[in-house]
């Protein structure tokens, strides 16, 4: 470093700088390692505390919490392509339902243990997700985005009709009393009168034990998203999606750095789909639909694309929507407006009904409307601003590591 | 030694003739500006020497390695041959720390490699060489801005790093001080003169007679596609065709 330096340093700068900004430089790389560790901490200790910390918002049920996990995994994996690349695929749920399906046949054919399951359905959506994406990444922009999702809502339509033998069709795939589960057969398990259970080496996933495979899952998939975000790799994919004519002229091909991203992505969504099968082991053809693609875009648009928290959060805020807003009916509105005088109760019952129940598309419709409106970049960004605002301006010189862009405001 | 060798190349764009049977030998370490007026095909050289654009015609060897017939312009970078452009192609939304990192590692590890799980961050030399030559080019202090907050000049010399940090065999320099106020032309002029040191090939387009010819050691003259006239700078100054193809062609 010092003889590079001393050979092309010009004769107008000051001696004493390089080194300067060389320590600056490697303390301010030990201060952004430092925050990851503190982040992954402290995102571990909230996803494995959300049973008690979400209680009070009526959210603290495994299935419920199950759903958060594997909706935001999904969503991890999405925006390893669409945050950092800017290629939005219009097709991830056809991996998730591919995932699935590979980890009910696991589940039939060999065992009713949820690793070989969970492996499996991620090594067939890598598979799948390498095809497509193969095909897919000839074109770039809306073409691209046309293309996955033709290429998603074949394999949605293929499930129901041609590929019944595999994957049953409009039942759904689902479990019978006279699965081979060679494996469990070979071990020694009866096979019982009932359906069995998905299990780890002999622990039931279904319940808090299913949330906290969920949970830990996803804190690995999550750290493992921080890695690639940090690392060359990740920086080569921000260069793709900041200026891909650049990258060509620098001396890299695009294209199979985009096709691994793709590939990553796609064993996400696997992942996401195995979990889905193991803590209810069915796989069923809509979870393929464009739909479901659709809404995987929304979740990480609305909590922040190309940010490492935000596609959780996203996915975590619609998932409530979903589950809680839905529950309510013009009772509850009642009763929580009933501290109003009665004509006036009555009233706001009125105009809030349509945004609840069967409505609360209304109520995720209006806030994604604001959101991207006002908040391009996602719920990160309002965080972001409101961390701003509590410690100044927050144009100090110093908060401006280069990770600083893709850091939350925690 | 010719270290690229331009011969017979024709280049139409529909009916229109971009360039005509184009000729040019550029030395070794050599300095080799390419003037002349608007449309006279200049950009479009350079495209097809990066291969932005494929020639209809003719032969371009670099080094010893023909730069037509399909190569890709990732593979001619990685030949050593780097641009730096009319308006600055720069990564925009990164900093610019980064910038000048993204090619040092397409030297390193060549057109792909994937490495998602080593950091950027413990990378030591590769951000060692990056601090280096952005205080070279005088922005190491603003190493964590983003460069979309640059002037156009600071942009082109950060374009200007991100080609010397791949220590190129030839730079091709599409009008580097164009926009540019009086003394950062200077500027320029210096830390090009400072990087000529290093015997790295360059090919100018340029307008400003200044930069010409404080830089060339030859001249070429393109005007309606194609070659009037080559030499030293001393006997471009006063020849008449040259004259004519600026003046006499712009007046009537």
């Amino acid at each position: 470093m010092s003889q590079n330096l001393g050979k092309i340093r010009s004769p107008l700068d000051m001696e004493p700088l390089a080194i300067e900004v060389h320590d600056v430089e490697s303390a301010s790389r030990s201060r952004s390692a430092r925050n990851d560790l503190i982040l992954i901490c402290v995102f571990s200790a909230v996803v494995l505390a959300s049973p008690w910390l979400l209680a009070p918002f009526g959210a603290a049920y495994p299935d419920l919490l199950q759903r958060f996990c594997i909706f935001g995994i999904f969503a991890i994996g999405f925006n390893i392509m669409f945050g950092l690349t800017g290629y939005l695929s219009f097709g991830h749920a056809a991996f998730l339902g591919i995932g699935s399906y590979a980890a009910v046949w696991s589940f039939k054919l060999l065992t009713m243990n949820v690793i070989p399951a969970v492996m499996f359905g991620v090594l067939c959506a890598g598979l799948f997700s390498a095809l497509i994406g193969y095909v897919c990444l000839r074109r770039a922009g809306i073409y691209f985005s046309i293309l996955t999702l033709a290429f998603a809502q074949m394999s949605y339509n293929l499930a129901y009709s041609v590929l019944t033998p595999i994957t049953n069709g409009e039942t759904g795939l689902q479990l019978t009393l006279n699965d081979s589960r060679v494996l469990d057969a070979a071990s020694g398990i009866d096979p019982t009168s009932s359906l069995p259970v998905t299990n780890l080496f002999g622990m039931k996933m279904s319940g808090y034990p299913g949330f906290y495979l969920c949970a830990i899952v996803l804190i690995i998939s999550f750290y493992i998203s921080i890695r690639i975000f940090r690392s060359p790799f990740g920086m080569m994919l921000r260069g793709i999606k900041t200026n891909q004519n650049r990258m060509s002229y620098t001396g890299i091909n695009t294209r199979p750095y985009l096709l691994a991203a793709f590939v990553v992505s796609g064993m996400y969504a696997g992942l996401a789909g195995s979990l889905m099968a193991v803590t209810d082991p069915l796989a069923g053809a809509e979870r393929m639909q464009w739909t479901a693609s659709g809404e995987v875009v929304l979740m990480t648009i609305l909590g922040g694309a190309g940010t490492l928290l935000g596609p959780v959060l996203g996915a975590g805020v619609i998932k409530y929507f979903e589950n809680i807003f839905s529950s309510f009916n013009a009772q509850t509105l009642h009763s929580a407006f009933s501290f109003l005088p009665d004509g006036l109760a009555e009233f706001m019952v009125t105009i809030t009904h349509p945004f609840v129940g069967e409505g609360w598309h209304l109520t995720l419709g209006v806030l994604f409307m604001l959101i991207v409106i006002f908040l391009p970049g996602g719920l990160m960004e309002g965080a972001q601003r409101i961390g701003n605002m509590f410690s100044g301006s927050g144009g100090k010189s110093e908060a401006e590591s280069p990770a600083e862009q893709t850091k939350p405001a925690e | 030694m010719a270290i690229l060798e331009v011969s017979g190349v024709n280049k139409s764009f529909g009916g229109l003739k971009a360039l005509t049977d184009v000729n040019l030998s550029i030395e070794q370490s050599s300095v080799h500006a390419i003037i002349g007026p608007n449309g006279a095909g200049k950009s479009t050289l350079l495209n097809c020497l990066i291969g932005k654009l494929e020639p209809d015609s003719g032969v371009v060897n670099f080094d010893g390695t023909s730069l037509l017939g399909g190569i890709t312009p990732y593979n001619i970078n990685q030949l050593g041959v780097c641009r730096v452009f009319q308006t600055p192609e720069v990564f925009g939304d990164m900093t610019l720390l980064e910038n000048v990192m993204i090619p040092s590692f397409a030297k390193r590890d060549g057109n792909f490699r994937f490495n998602g799980w080593g950091a950027v961050a413990k990378r030591g030399e590769v951000n060692d060489e990056a601090l280096a030559m952005l205080e070279e080019v005088g922005l190491v202090e603003q190493r964590n801005v983003i460069t979309n907050a640059l002037s156009r000049g600071d942009k082109r010399r950060l374009e200007l790093a991100m080609c010397l940090i791949q220590h190129p065999k030839l730079l091709l320099l599409d009008e580097p001080t164009a926009g540019m106020s009086r003394a950062d032309t200077n500027n320029t002029i210096e830390l090009l003169k400072k990087i000529g040191e290093r015997g790295i090939t360059k090919i100018i387009i340029e307008h400003d007679m200044h930069v010409v010819f404080s830089l060339a050691d030859r001249i070429s003259v393109l005007a309606q596609g194609t070659v009037i006239v080559e030499g030293e700078p001393e006997s471009i100054k006063g020849d008449p065709r040259v004259i004519e193809a600026y003046l006499g062609g712009e007046l009537g």
